[in-house]
C-alpha cells in the first residue's frame, strides 16, 4: 500500500482579508502525478508556496514527505525539488554555476559534484551552453535548466508551478516528456499546477480542479470528464443562448444544458443521436446557429460545468480544434 | 542519456542525497557566487575606483599649495588618500545584485534550498569586503606613485586596509536593508543619497582644526570624522590608539546601526507568514 506523500486539511492561506487558498484539502499519494488545474489567480501557485515552504499556511496543516511545512520547513526542504512559474535563474551565472551552487547548498559531496553537474547538462542537451551566461539562453533553455535544477539532489518531490507556460510546442513536449519519464522510471512524486488542459490530460493520474482558492472537482481526467456527459454538443449563436436552454433540455437524450453566454454546451449520453435533434430544435428557433459542433467532454467542460466559465480561453479552443 | 540515468529513484539507498551543508559552506557558496558576478559586473565596480582617483588627482593638485602654506611639513597628498579611499569603498555592495535575486525569483530559489537564511546576507558581506580591499589597492599604489609613505610600515598598510573595508561593510548594510526592505532597484541606488553627507560634512578637504561654524558642529557627531582621523594617523602620525579606538568605534556604531536594520529587512523578506 503506497503512503501519502503530499497532504493538506483544510488548508488556508490568505493575504489580508482575501483567501488565496480557501480549505484545500489533498492527499497526493506516493509516485502520483497530480495535476491542479484552475485559471489565473485560482490560487495553485499559493498553494505550491505553501507546500514548498515559501509560505505559512494561515490555517490547516499541510505535510510534505511526512513532514510538516510549517513546523519543519527545513526536513521538506531537504526533499523537494521545486520548478516555480518563472525560471528562478540568476542571469549572469552558467548553467554549470547554477547546479553547482544548488548542489553545494544541498551538501551533495564536491567529489561528486562535477560528474553531477555533467549529466544534468547532458540531460538537458545544453551542450556547450552549460558554460554561457544564462542570460543568452532561449526560454526553453531557461525552463529545462530550471527543471534539472530542482532535480540536482534526487527529491522525493517535485513540485512544477506551470511548467510550459509560455514555452513554444516543441518545448513544452520536450518538459512533458521529461516529465513523464521521472515519474514512469523513478517513481517520483510530481505535484503539478498547470492551466492547460492537454497537460492535464495528457500527464496527470489524478486532477484537482481548483477555482477561487477552493478545489471544486478531483479525479482521473477521465472520471471527471464522464462526470459531464458522454459527449458534448456546442453551439454558438448570435445573441443570448440562455432563452434557448428550454427549448434543447427537453430533446430525447440530453442530459444537461449550460449556457454561458451565445454558447449551449449540452451534454449527451449518445451525441452522434443527439445532434440532429438539437439542430433541428434550433432551426425552428429565431436565431442563427453560427457553428454547432460534437466532441467528447475535455477538462474544460468539467470546469465550465462546475464554475460557469472557461479555464484558458484559447486552450478550450485548441481542444475543440482537434 | 535518460533522466533514469542521471536522477536516482526515490527508493533507492546510496545515491545523493541532500543534507544540511553547514552554515560555513552556505556562506562560501553564496560568497563565492557573487565573487563571480564581480568581473561580469564591471560597472558596479569601476565608477568608484575612477571617481576616488579623480577627486584624489584633483584635489592635491588644486589644494596642495593652500594646504601646505602654513609649513609645519604638512603633506597634503597623504592628508587626502583616507578621503580617497572612503569615496572608492563607500556604497560599494552587492546589494543591487540582491535586488535582482529578489526581482527575478532566484531569491526563492534559495529560500527553497536548506540554506541558513542568514547565510544569503552574510555571503554577499564577505563578498563585499573581498571586493572592498581590492578597491583600496589602485588608490594606494597611486598614493605610493606620488610619494605618500605609511609612518605605521605595512603594518598600518594592513590596518588601514582592514578599517577601510569595515567601514564599507558597515555603509553596505544601508543598501541591503533597502534592497531587502523594498525589492526596489530605484531605492538602493537612492543610498547613494547618504554618501554625500557622510564624506563631505566631515573633514574630507581640510583638517577639522580649519573647519568653522556649522560644519565643525555636524563633522563632530559626522563618524566618518573619526574614522578618517585614525586613516590619516597611520599615513602620518603612527600607531595614535587614540585615533584609531575612535574609528573603530565610529565604524562599530554606523555598523550596529546599518546590521540592525539590513537584518531586520532579511527576517521581514524570509518571513513566511
Amino acid at each position: 500500500m503506497s503512503s501519502v506523500a503530499i497532504r493538506t486539511n483544510a488548508l488556508v492561506r490568505r493575504f489580508g482579508d482575501f483567501s488565496a487558498v480557501d480549505g484545500v484539502d489533498l492527499a497526493v499519494e506516493e509516485g502520483e502525478i497530480y495535476g491542479f488545474l484552475g485559471p489565473n489567480g485560482a490560487g495553485k501557485s499559493t498553494t505550491v508556496r505553501v507546500l514548498c515552504t515559501l509560505l505559512a499556511p494561515t490555517e490547516g496543516t499541510a505535510t510534505v514527505a511526512g513532514f510538516d511545512v510549517g513546523s519543519q520547513p527545513g526536513e521538506v526542504r531537504l526533499r523537494i525539488g521545486v520548478a516555480l512559474q518563472d525560471a528562478a535563474l540568476d542571469p549572469k551565472q552558467t548553467g554549470r554555476e547554477l547546479l553547482r551552487l544548488q548542489g553545494l547548498l544541498y551538501g551533495l559531496p564536491k567529489y561528486a559534484m562535477a560528474k553531477r553537474v555533467d549529466e544534468l547538462g547532458e540531460l538537458i542537451d545544453l551542450g556547450d551552453a552549460l558554460d554561457r551566461p544564462i542570460a543568452t539562453y532561449s526560454g526553453g533553455m531557461k525552463r529545462r535548466l530550471d527543471l534539472v535544477a530542482a532535480l540536482v539532489h534526487n527529491p522525493q518531490v517535485l513540485f512544477l508551478d506551470e511548467p510550459t507556460t509560455g514555452l513554444d510546442p516543441v518545448s513544452r513536449a520536450s518538459v512533458w516528456d521529461e516529465v513523464r519519464r521521472l515519474n514512469d522510471e523513478l517513481g517520483m512524486t510530481i505535484f503539478l499546477t498547470t492551466q492547460y488542459l492537454e497537460e492535464a490530460d495528457l500527464l496527470c493520474g489524478r486532477v484537482g480542479i481548483i477555482d477561487r482558492g477552493r478545489i471544486v472537482a478531483e479525479g482521473t481526467p477521465d472520471e471527471l470528464k464522464h462526470s459531464v456527459g458522454s459527449d458534448v454538443i456546442v453551439a454558438r449563436v448570435d445573441g443570448d443562448a440562455a432563452p434557448l436552454r428550454g427549448i434543447i433540455e427537453g430533446l430525447e437524450g440530453v442530459q444537461s444544458v449550460e449556457a454561458h453566454g451565445n454558447e449551449l454546451v449540452i451534454a449527451a449520453t449518445n451525441g452522434s443521436a443527439a445532434i440532429s435533434p438539437v439542430a433541428v430544435a434550433l432551426s425552428t428557433c429565431e436565431v442563427t446557429v453560427r457553428d454547432l459542433t460534437l466532441r467528447t467532454p475535455t477538462l474544460d467542460d468539467v470546469f465550465l460545468e462546475l464554475t460557469g466559465s472557461h479555464i484558458e480561453r484559447d486552450d478550450t479552443n485548441e481542444e475543440n480544434d482537434r | 542519456m535518460t533522466i533514469a540515468d542521471v536522477v536516482a529513484p526515490t527508493t533507492s539507498p546510496n545515491v545523493l542525497r541532500a543534507r544540511p551543508a553547514g552554515f560555513a559552506r552556505d556562506v562560501s557558496a553564496v560568497a563565492g557566487r557573487a565573487l563571480r558576478a564581480v568581473p561580469r559586473d564591471l560597472e558596479a565596480v569601476f565608477p568608484p575606483v575612477f571617481i576616488a582617483l579623480f577627486f584624489f588627482i584633483v584635489n592635491v593638485a588644486s589644494l596642495s599649495k593652500l594646504a601646505q602654506a602654513g609649513g609645519h611639513g604638512f603633506d597634503y597628498k597623504a592628508f587626502q588618500m583616507p578621503t580617497a579611499i572612503l569615496i572608492g569603498v563607500t556604497g560599494v555592495s552587492r546589494a543591487p545584485a540582491l535586488v535582482l535575486d529578489v526581482q527575478d525569483g532566484y531569491l526563492d530559489r534559495l529560500l527553497m534550498t536548506p540554506i541558513r537564511r542568514l547565510a544569503i546576507l552574510l555571503g554577499h558581506m564577505v563578498a563585499d569586503v573581498a571586493v572592498a580591499i581590492a578597491l583600496t589597492v589602485p588608490i594606494i599604489v597611486f598614493g605610493f606613485v606620488i610619494g605618500v609613505r605609511f609612518e605605521t610600515g605595512m603594518l598600518g598598510l594592513v590596518a588601514f586596509v582592514m578599517l577601510a573595508a569595515l567601514w564599507s561593510l558597515a555603509f553596505a548594510g544601508f543598501g541591503y536593508a533597502i534592497a531587502l526592505k523594498t525589492g526596489n532597484p530605484a531605492a538602493v541606488n537612492s543610498a547613494f543619497l547618504l554618501f554625500f553627507p557622510f564624506l563631505f560634512l566631515t573633514s574630507a578637504y581640510v583638517p577639522r582644526s580649519q573647519l568653522s561654524g556649522w560644519l565643525d558642529k555636524v563633522a563632530a557627531v559626522n563618524p566618518v570624522t573619526y574614522l578618517l582621523e585614525g586613516l590619516r594617523s597611520l599615513v602620518s602620525q603612527g600607531w595614535q590608539w587614540d585615533d584609531l579606538g575612535k574609528s573603530l568605534l565610529a565604524i562599530g556604531v554606523m555598523g550596529a546601526i546599518s546590521m540592525s536594520l539590513c537584518f531586520a529587512a532579511l527576517r521581514g523578506r524570509t518571513a513566511r507568514g
